[in-house]
């Protein structure tokens, strides 16, 4: 990288013209098309880019314009954004799944008056509210299926935007020079893309990111995990996501390495396995998945190759990780895990498609503790991160060697955390935060502190000694016990959770004495418990009260007791008293939502006696609910349940170590 | 549209909306059982033809009659304007006409790849001599037919079970897979026998959607069997109806479904 013109090199198309210059011959986009991996150079792409941009012109976008971007990852979208960035206009992605109303909401309210779309479908969902963008004046395509009958006054092949401006580059020098004098007027602060957050709460807000700040954090974290232009990644993750624009296309820029975007949404699993990347992002519940698919095929291989897998499985629990992590691990074990590394690990892996990753990352949410060791004990360096939208991701991640699955890491380089008095919100200044939300003010001044710290909305505190943030929950959930320690109710919960046995948990605690929790068994989990121990029992009901799961769980409570014992912020909030609730906690019934989130509230009004009894030390008591079942018919189960106390442990001494 | 494969249509000397099968007083026995008695209609170039009607009405034994798997003991076949005489599926085959079954009928054990190529076999011209060696004009022909066998994965959707056996997919994939075959065959004339059948809805509207893009994208004339009502409404441009081996409709589908006399086959009347 040439140092000197690192200074000037503050947009994408500077640093895609840098790359065009400095490896114009290596590869920086593949994809998957009737069957064939098809690759484009880096030379290839910037020519491709150029013309394009000038396509555009043609067709009337400007500087400042807003390009909505809506489909798959496929090389011809990512250029859409690159040719609409040279010519200074932003773009803004879409996610290609949300509804229409969604839809509509957002490109009105950028303001677009180009779009870039993948298809048909798309092409059609646009023109459903075209009426309600009243300023889209202008669809490019990328697969003409089905569009053949359409009018195309208004409607483009992306190909033909390509060929025009490629004639047009043609014709005269002209249009070259004033092409490059575009990329040069192109300033680090400008607007380079708007990001819509999801809007799980309220409506989505346009998160505006500029390029200097985009690259300068890109930067930071391309030299922070050693990627260069050796490295490749697999496009899947939506185009709209910032984890999709940051990890794949800013930092695919910066590094210079390529971009492989698989043949469709469905063979995303299989073109991994096929390109084997070496850097790799995925949500835990992905690695869970992957997790159960590996188990439930492997319960049907024969029994020889079952016992192998146990065995060295085991192996990998045991030493994997040390050996990962660098540390002291005896000659046998090593040699054990080699082995184990030719039978086991390395065909798994592969089939996986993990062979070649150097770095992979997971997050936002947390990650079970067994799950997060699976993997990094077969030998992948998994590792987690904790960022969002408005920071144009990263605020923290794990640097090599010490990972661990209940903190998120260290904060990013240049990135400045400070955990607010009272509230212990997390509020951080980083190299690549936004400038603003969209036509937004008043939101913007909510999230940012005068002194320019961006609030995350998220509590946690840094572990004493190694300076690890660990995130608890969402700061409007964290409350206080009476006696003024932290309360994080998801915390708790999702400790307990991530034992299998336990689906649901529900903390209580806001200005009472001590913590206590409903729990959820998971039939599954427990049924198979309960199949195996010769353990009988008629209905859900009945396992639930079974003093045997009461057992099982009162160790799994304690276990989580112990933990919280070791953190100095959370000793206090050690579950003193459980129950086991008689019936599955249902959205039906309005106890979660349709994405399976816990309505606390709801269910503390609604089990009112069971909360009471476990704060006035009774040991059981009785309950009767409404129950909606599938058909729409109402119901009502009875039941008395028990209330079970669990140990303490000091706060100091706490044996998990 | 990015298919390579190209619509035979330009070299059939058959123009869109002329006659392309003409079916003339065809009757059908099967020893003293008359399966098809006195049915005569005619498909034309570019439309899609369905056959209706209930259970044992002759519709699969018609599409049998068409695609020479039956001869029929009475009547005549007129296929692009020459009067068939008795012809073997497979000659049939070359001729232009591909065909699905009611129950699907793949190579269970093949992938989803290997089955449509198989479509591919009647244009497989060399040698094998050469197809022994695998190189030369073997291995640049195995290649065309592949970079055809793709189009045909691409549109109909079916790129992430390129490499499954089929044995192992669910039955509405199964049905697409089926359809892939045939259409590597690049047929004129595409018979359909129940395409629908056991899917669920989203499959029926998948699969309506491809019916209708092979139609108008090749231009490939399709007659079906179908049961949906609303799906032989709904893509048809004309529908001929069987009862008892007897044709007793044949129209647009508004005209057939205000007939009475197939309201009175579908529904029953008293006797």
């Amino acid at each position: 990288m040439a140092q000197a013109a690192t200074a000037t090199l503050d947009t994408f198309p500077k640093l895609l013209r840098r790359n065009a210059a400095v490896r114009g011959g290596g590869t920086a986009f593949r994809h998957k098309d009737l069957g064939i991996w098809q690759s484009w150079t880096w030379a290839e792409v910037y020519e491709t880019v150029r013309a394009y941009a000038v396509g555009l012109q043609t067709l009337g976008l400007k500087r400042g314009d807003k390009i909505a971007i809506v489909g798959a990852n496929r090389p011809r979208l990512y250029w859409s954004m690159m040719a609409a960035q040279m010519i200074g206009a932003v773009p803004v992605p879409v996610y290609s799944d949300a509804i229409a109303d969604e839809l509509a909401y957002v490109l009105d309210h950028a303001e677009v008056s180009f779009a870039a779309v993948q298809d048909q479908e798309q092409v059609d969902k646009l023109l459903s509210v075209a009426e309600r963008v009243p300023r889209l004046k202008t669809l490019l395509y990328d697969w003409g299926r089905g569009l053949r009958d359409y009018d195309h006054t208004h409607l483009h092949p992306i190909a033909t935007a390509i060929e025009q401006g490629r004639l047009r580059l043609s014709e005269g020098s002209d249009v070259g020079k004033a092409l490059d004098a575009e990329i040069e007027a192109g300033h680090g602060d400008d607007l380079s893309i708007i990001l819509y957050t999801s809007g799980t709460t309220g409506r989505s807000k346009g998160v505006m990111l500029s390029g200097g700040r985009s690259i300068a954090a890109a930067t930071d974290t391309v030299r922070f995990d050693n990627l260069s232009d050796a490295d490749e990644v697999l496009a899947y993750l939506p185009l709209a996501w910032v984890g999709d624009h940051y990890l794949n296309f800013a930092q695919g820029l910066v590094a210079g390495f390529c971009t492989a975007c698989p043949e469709s949404a469905d063979t995303a699993q299989a073109d991994l396995k096929e390109i084997g990347p070496t850097f790799y992002f995925a949500p835990p519940r992905v690695f869970e998945n992957l997790l159960t698919r590996v188990m439930i095929r492997m319960e049907d291989a024969s029994g020889l190759k079952k016992k192998m897998f146990h065995h060295y499985i085991a192996v990998a629990k045991q030493w994997g990780e040390k050996i990962l992590n660098g540390q002291e691990v005896p000659l046998g074990a090593r040699l054990s895990y080699g082995l184990g590394n030719l039978l086991v690990y390395a065909p798994l892996k592969n089939a996986l498609g993990f062979s070649k990753v150097r770095t992979a990352y997971t997050a936002g949410e947390a990650i079970g503790p067994e799950l997060f060791s699976f993997y990094r004990s077969l030998g992948m360096n998994l590792k987690q991160l904790y960022g969002q939208t408005e920071a144009f991701l990263y605020v923290t991640a794990q640097p090599d060697g010490q990972i661990r699955a209940d903190t998120v890491g260290p904060p990013s380089p240049n990135v400045d955390i400070r955990i607010e008095q009272g509230t212990g919100e997390v509020l951080y200044k980083s190299p690549g935060q936004f400038i603003g939300y969209y036509k937004d003010d008043e939101k913007t001044a909510e999230t940012m502190t005068p002194d320019g710290f961006v609030r995350t909305g998220d509590a946690g505190f840094f572990e004493v000694g190694t300076g690890h943030l660990k995130i608890i929950d969402r700061a409007k959930d964290v409350s206080k016990l009476k006696s003024g320690d932290l309360f994080a109710p998801k915390y708790i919960e999702n400790r307990l959770k991530f034992y299998p046995n336990i689906k649901e948990v529900v903390a209580f605690g806001q200005g009472e004495d001590f913590v206590s929790v409903f729990i959820n068994i998971d039939l599954t989990a427990v049924g198979n418990w309960a199949e195996r121990n010769n353990v009988i029992y008629g209905s859900y009901q009945e396992l639930a009260g079974h003093p045997d799961v009461y057992s099982i769980i009162a160790g799994h409570v304690d276990e989580v007791n112990a933990l919280l014992a070791a953190e100095p912020m959370m000793a206090a909030a050690q579950v003193r008293r459980f129950l086991i609730l008689h019936k599955e906690l249902d959205a039906d019934d309005g106890e979660l939502t349709r994405t399976q989130k816990v309505r606390r509230g709801f269910v503390g009004e609604r089990y009112a006696p069971l909360v009471k009894a476990l704060y006035d030390g009774s040991t059981e008591a009785d309950i009767s609910t409404e129950v909606t079942f599938e058909d729409g018919r109402k119901g009502v189960i009875s039941a008395r349940v028990k209330v079970s106390d669990a140990r303490q442990y000091p706060a100091t001494t706490g044996k998990a170590a | 549209m990015m298919l390579h494969v190209s619509p035979t249509a330009a070299t059939t000397g058959i123009a869109k909306g002329e006659v392309l099968l003409n079916v003339e007083n065809v009757s059908l026995r099967f020893g003293g059982v008359k399966a098809i008695s006195d049915v005569s209609f005619d498909i034309v170039k570019g439309e899609v033809r369905a056959i209706i009607g209930p259970n044992g009405a002759g519709k699969t034994s018609m599409l049998n009659c068409i695609n020479g798997f039956y001869f029929p003991q009475e009547g005549h076949i007129t296929y692009k304007g020459v009067r068939r005489q008795k012809v073997r599926p497979h000659e049939a085959a070359s001729s232009g006409i591909a065909r699905t079954f009611q129950n699907v009928a793949l190579f269970k054990g093949m992938t989803t790849l290997d089955n449509i190529m198989t479509g591919r076999t009647l244009k497989m011209n060399v040698g094998l001599f050469w197809q022994l060696l695998r190189h030369g004009p073997a291995m640049r022909e195995e290649i065309e037919h592949r970079r055809k066998v793709e189009d045909i994965i691409d549109f109909l959707e079916i790129q992430a079970i390129r490499k499954i056996p089929v044995g192992k997919l669910p039955y509405g994939l199964q049905k697409r897979v089926e359809l892939g075959r045939a259409l590597a065959m690049e047929p004129e004339l595409l018979l359909l026998d129940e395409p629908m059948a056991g899917m669920n809805l989203e499959e029926k509207e998948d699969m309506c959607r491809f019916i209708l893009d092979v139609n108008q994208t090749f231009g490939t004339t399709i007659a079906l069997i179908e049961h949906d009502m609303g799906v032989v409404m709904d893509l048809s441009d004309r529908v001929v109806v069987l009862e008892y081996g007897r044709k007793i409709a044949d129209g647009t589908p508004d005209v057939v479904k205000a007939d009475q006399k197939v309201i009175d086959a579908y529904l029953g009347v008293a006797h």
